[in-house]
């Protein structure tokens, strides 16, 4: 607080030149203004600090460690599903199912998002179709695959396939209809074909975006198949935290969820990664 | 010999409030090296003729021709240049301008040689390797000059290129595309809406009128070459401005009431 009564006194008028005045709010409380490097760092790992000090406190507070264990219970826990329990062979399967349904989207929802988006007919013809499926739930069509498919391992890829390629597909449009009509019609009048406009222009002009749109919908492939998990499966993820709670395991419930998360950092991790060397022209909107 | 003729072009959309008359009969014969500017009140549709010219667009009637034969398609004879620059933001500037070369398949060499001439040319020198998100508007749009430049079209069409450049950029770009023009010679023709501009660079300025836009007048610019920065506070200059600036008040005015009108 004394930073800030530094920042009143300098406003006083003193016979010294008029100074740019500096302080504390002055620094974090301007919107949009960028903070020291230190800073950003510190207020990341402050945010895990944070979440797990809250945690501590509720567990010693509340004293059950059946229902609320502590962070460290969960750490412990941890280690013991995977060294006891095969944990890691449940995180195989589901990274196995996710893979598996989020590759076979795709492959799919980008070439067709594509062509969507560039081809009026194209787009005319699948547009409301794929926009009404979009509405439906893809875990209301869990019982349905169960009938039509049984408890394999294709029940589980097509609910992430049907939650992802509807989704997918609209965002990947919508990305190829923004290609400013300018940057092909210069290449028109540089002696371009319509085929060479559209992979030497059309298609490069969407990549970085479609890279993003991935990287967002890889998210939505983890809930579709915890989802699937939860509701019939013989191991991965979701089976595990179901019977983890049949018996009264609150601590290997959370354990689990975290890995999901943990699993998710990496793979947008990934992604960024990939990004940035990918494509080192996009102009960066966020640091 | 690189001439472009528009002739008797008229352009007619359907809207739902029914049919909108965007360019009326425009004639215009621009010969072997001359740089044609065309001005005219906003939305008199100079631009869609210059979208006819390039063949981006097919007009209602009429028709384009390039050195007497009829064109239909957009193609490498008319090189175009965007107000928003459209550089390729995934190619450096060296890739950007030899975009028309390489799809012609020109080799290796060649055009590491043409796009080499025009770098320097365009004072871009340092920056062949750059990315278009490292440049100014200014430098984006020499690069977009350089890139129609380097396909060698018989006419250049220009739409407004430096209408998003500041006043000090705009008035140092228009004496550089001064002086490349006299040394390529090139068919021009370059529309804008900044009379100055087009008085400073123009052979010859066509005037349009408000919608339906059709070519009022032709005005011969006889200010002798090389123009410099002294040109502007000539006489000549200033009448020839004055001529031009009370015309498109007329039209802009004509165009006002008309949108009254149809309110």
């Amino acid at each position: 607080m004394s930073r800030v009564g530094a920042t009143r006194t300098a406003q006083v008028p003193s016979a010294a030149a008029p100074q740019r005045r500096q302080g504390f709010l002055r620094t974090y409380l301007t919107p949009k203004q960028a903070i020291p490097a230190q800073a950003r760092l510190a207020l990341a790992v402050g945010s895990f600090v944070f979440i797990v000090g809250v945690w501590s406190g509720l567990a010693a507070l509340v004293q059950n460690p059946l229902f609320v264990p502590s962070p460290y219970q969960v750490v412990t826990t941890w280690w013991d599903m995977m060294v006891n329990l095969g944990f890691y062979n449940d995180v195989a399967w589901s990274a196995f199912r996710i893979l598996a349904g989020f590759l076979l989207a795709a492959v799919m929802a980008v070439p067709l998002g594509l062509l969507m988006g560039s081809f009026e007919a194209v787009r005319s013809f699948f547009n409301p179709s794929i926009n009404a499926i979009r509405y439906m739930p893809a875990s209301a069509f869990i019982p349905l695959l169960l009938l039509l498919q049984g408890l394999g391992e294709d029940e589980k890829i097509t609910i992430i396939w049907i939650g992802v390629f509807f989704q997918l597909v609209l965002i990947v449009m919508d990305i190829a209809h923004r290609v400013p009509a300018e940057m092909l019609n210069v290449a028109y009048t540089l002696g371009a074909s319509r085929w060479t406009v559209f992979y030497k222009v059309f298609l490069p002009a969407t990549f970085p975006e479609v890279v993003d749109a991935l990287r967002i919908t890889m998210g939505w492939a983890w809930t579709y198949l915890i989802v699937a998990e939860l509701v019939a499966a013989e191991h991965g993820i979701g089976s595990f935290i179901l019977i983890a709670e049949r018996y009264l395991r609150a601590d290997r419930i959370i354990a689990a969820i975290i890995t999901i998360g943990i699993l998710g950092l990496i793979t947008d991790a990934v992604f960024a990664v990939a990004h940035r060397v990918a494509f080192p022209y996009v102009e960066k909107v966020h640091q | 010999m690189s001439e472009i003729a528009i002739r008797d072009v008229a352009m007619r959309f359907a809207t739902r409030h029914g049919e909108v008359r965007a360019l009326e009969r425009i004639s215009v014969t621009v010969p072997d090296g001359q740089f044609a500017c065309i001005v005219g009140p906003s939305g008199c549709g100079k631009s869609t003729l210059l979208m006819v010219a390039a063949g981006l667009v097919t007009p209602t009637e009429g028709e384009v021709l390039v050195n007497g034969k009829p064109t239909f398609e957009p193609g490498a004879d008319r090189g175009m240049v965007f107000q928003s620059y459209s550089l390729y933001p995934w190619l450096s500037v060296r890739r950007n301008i030899e975009f028309g070369p390489e799809i012609k398949r020109v080799a290796v060499a060649d055009r590491r040689k043409t796009s080499a001439e025009l770098i320097h040319l365009m004072k871009l020198d340092g920056f062949a390797d750059a990315y278009p998100k490292a440049l100014s508007g200014g430098m984006k749009q020499r690069v977009a000059i350089a890139r129609a430049l380097a396909s060698d079209p018989e006419v250049l069409l220009m739409d407004e290129p430096f209408g998003a450049l500041d006043a000090q950029t705009r008035q140092i770009m228009q004496e550089l595309l001064t002086d490349i023009w006299q040394r390529y010679r090139k068919t021009v023709v370059f529309v804008t809406h900044d009379i100055e501009e087009a008085i400073f660079l123009g052979d010859v300025i066509y005037v349009m009128t408000s919608r339906p836009g059709r070519i009022r007048t032709t005005l011969k610019v006889d200010i002798p070459r090389p123009r410099t920065f002294d040109t502007l506070t000539g006489q000549r200059f200033a009448q020839l401005r004055n001529q031009v600036v009370g015309i498109i008040h007329e039209e802009s005015l004509k165009a006002v009431e008309s949108e009254l009108i149809g309110a």
